[in-house]
């Protein structure tokens, strides 16, 4: 199966124990497939070694993103942590190992983006 | 109006800054340099020495951009001044050549009235449960700048302020707008963020070679904003320099570090990013609208710093045939040895392929108890697996943070302003 990898880059950032981790499609006829497939649930699975409390999924059609805001990352805490990556960037990366289906071709005539609640969250995945 | 960044952190690259002074035909230049523990350990710096305390690479980096910036009259606004504003205004008067103004920004430090029995945001916890605290920074918003820029200064030094505060102050005082103004506070905040990170909107954190190349990336271009009175900003690297300013990189910054898209909080505004559009100008411009603001938060938010012990690291590597199994077998006697040890500790293998390296890392308050972790890992020269190599072992100080919230009312920013050594001595 193809992976996050190969649909859409990743940037992870820190406040204290929490790691940000958007997810942007390199093509924005890509955003509904990832919303379907890149659910928190998902997420929460997929890093369950590094992230312990819960994930919130922001959805933004505006930009065709997707934002997860990760409560307690196992080895977060920059300062303290014992971690070799003790900020929690190399996150993105390991979601991006993330399989997800085989998307169809991209139709560039598609008439684009479901009507998601603009950036609301979902209910956290725990 | 326009505005460069030319640091997005203590330790970035100072050639994009002068590329930028040099042929950006900027109003004013931002060097963001102040990570949250750099505060802590300038203050213990600072405690030692009454004359230290600011960025450690700020003569460095001026002695490089202030003639340039002179030379092309372009204001300079960084928070260089951590720990000790004052005694970095009083350095940098000295390097600004024949005459020139230099503000400093002051109040951050709120140390003397913190509350130590308030509880931390992170756990709710006294702050004197988690060590003995060290340094307590408020973060200052663009109103505390903004009498430094109105009084003419050519070099604005600040401790702790938000970042994106020290790009709005700026273009708020360039474009005559009002701070108190929900929308226009706003957008200066979404420019501001945008720009902090210097290089990360321009393609420096982004490369992913075969998937996404990034041109020129040993020649990265640090990025500028031209904003209009309308907020309406564009996004531009200098010509001929390396990078990418793209949808992908804008989007990318424009998420990074956001807890909640629909409420980012600074000292100036509460900012939502939803309705923001990012579109593609031209080969690296990219043009932002659409911020949208709510009146910014009643208290402040103070970072504070304390004493975490120390922390060791230490490793070595195995290689060839059966390398992961030797490096297995060089944890295990390290953890055998260190069993019972009173400091926290990590055991690890890291590697792949014919190259693995065991890693321990561990602290404490103890120091001695450190150095016994490091000499274990040393002495698997002539007391583990065969063929071990590259043992390295670091010891450091370890400066936790925490944050806490304070009333406006109780933060009292200030500027004073000093003159350029040589004008005060004709």
């Amino acid at each position: 199966m193809p992976l996050l990898h190969d649909l859409a880059h990743c940037r992870a950032g820190d406040k204290g124990n929490v790691a940000t981790l958007s997810v942007i499609p390199y093509d924005d006829e890509r955003y509904p497939l990832l919303v379907r497939e890149v659910t928190a649930d998902r997420v929460r699975e997929h890093l369950a070694r590094f992230i312990a409390g819960e994930v919130i999924r922001y959805e933004l059609p505006n930009l065709c993103a997707l934002h997860f805001v990760c409560q307690h990352v196992v080895d977060g805490g920059v300062t303290t942590s014992l971690a070799l990556d003790s900020h929690g960037k190399t996150l993105s990366s390991r979601l991006l190992s993330l399989p997800v289906p085989a998307p169809g071709p991209v139709s560039r005539n598609s008439a684009g983006l479901p009507g998601q609640e603009q950036g609301g969250p979902q209910a956290p995945a725990r | 109006m326009r505005i460069g960044s030319g640091a997005g952190f203590s330790g970035d690259r100072i050639e994009p800054a002068e590329d930028l002074l040099r042929r950006g035909a900027l109003d004013d230049l931002v060097l963001e340099c102040l990570a949250e523990r750099t505060i802590a350990l300038g203050q213990q710096r600072r405690l030692a020495d009454p004359d230290t305390g600011y960025d450690r690479r700020l003569v460095a980096r001026f002695s490089r951009l202030l003639p340039l910036a002179r030379q092309g009259g372009v204001r300079i606004v960084t928070n260089m001044g951590a720990a000790n504003p004052l005694a970095a205004g009083r350095v940098t008067r000295g390097l600004l050549g024949p005459s020139g103004t230099v503000a400093v920004v002051t109040g951050d430090d709120v140390l003397a009235g913190l509350d130590l029995d308030a509880p931390a945001v992170e756990d709710g916890l006294p702050l004197r449960a988690h060590g003995e605290v060290v340094s307590a920074n408020a973060y200052l918003g663009a109103d505390a700048i903004m009498p430094a820029l109105r009084a003419g200064a050519d070099v604005v030094l600040t401790g702790r302020v938000a970042d994106p505060s020290l790009f709005l102050a700026p273009i708020a005082e360039r474009l005559g707008w009002d701070l108190e103004d929900t929308a226009q506070a706003a957008c200066g905040t979404l420019i501001g963020h945008l720009l902090e990170c210097a290089g990360q909107l321009t393609g420096g954190y982004f490369a992913d070679p075969g998937r996404h190349d990034v041109p020129g990336l040993a020649e990265l271009g640090f990025p500028y904003a031209e904003v209009g009175p309308d907020g309406r900003a564009s996004f531009h690297k200098l010509p001929g320099t390396g990078g990418e300013l793209s949808r992908a990189t804008v989007r990318e910054q424009l998420l990074y570090e956001i807890t909640d898209p629909a409420a980012y909080q600074t000292p100036d505004v509460v900012l939502d990013l939803r309705e923001v559009t990012v579109d593609t100008r031209g080969p690296d411009v990219v043009q932002v609208a659409g911020a949208v603001g709510r009146t910014r938060p009643d208290q402040l938010k103070v970072s504070v710093g304390y004493r975490a012990g120390y922390r060791t690291e230490a490793g070595i590597s195995y290689v060839g045939p059966n390398a992961r199994r030797r490096a297995g077998l060089a944890a295990d006697i390290v953890r055998t040895r260190l069993a019972g040890i009173r400091a926290r500790l990590r055991v690890e293998v890291l590697g792949g392929g014919d190259e693995y390296r065991l890693r321990v890392a561990a602290a404490s308050h103890d120091v001695a108890l450190l150095e016994e972790v490091g000499f274990e890992v040393e002495s698997l020269y002539t007391n583990g697996p065969a063929g071990g190599g590259g043992v390295r072992v670091h010891t450091g100080q370890v400066i936790g943070i925490v944050s806490t919230f304070v009333p406006r009312d109780r933060v009292h920013p200030a500027v004073t302003l000093m003159e350029a050594d040589d004008a005060a001595a004709s």
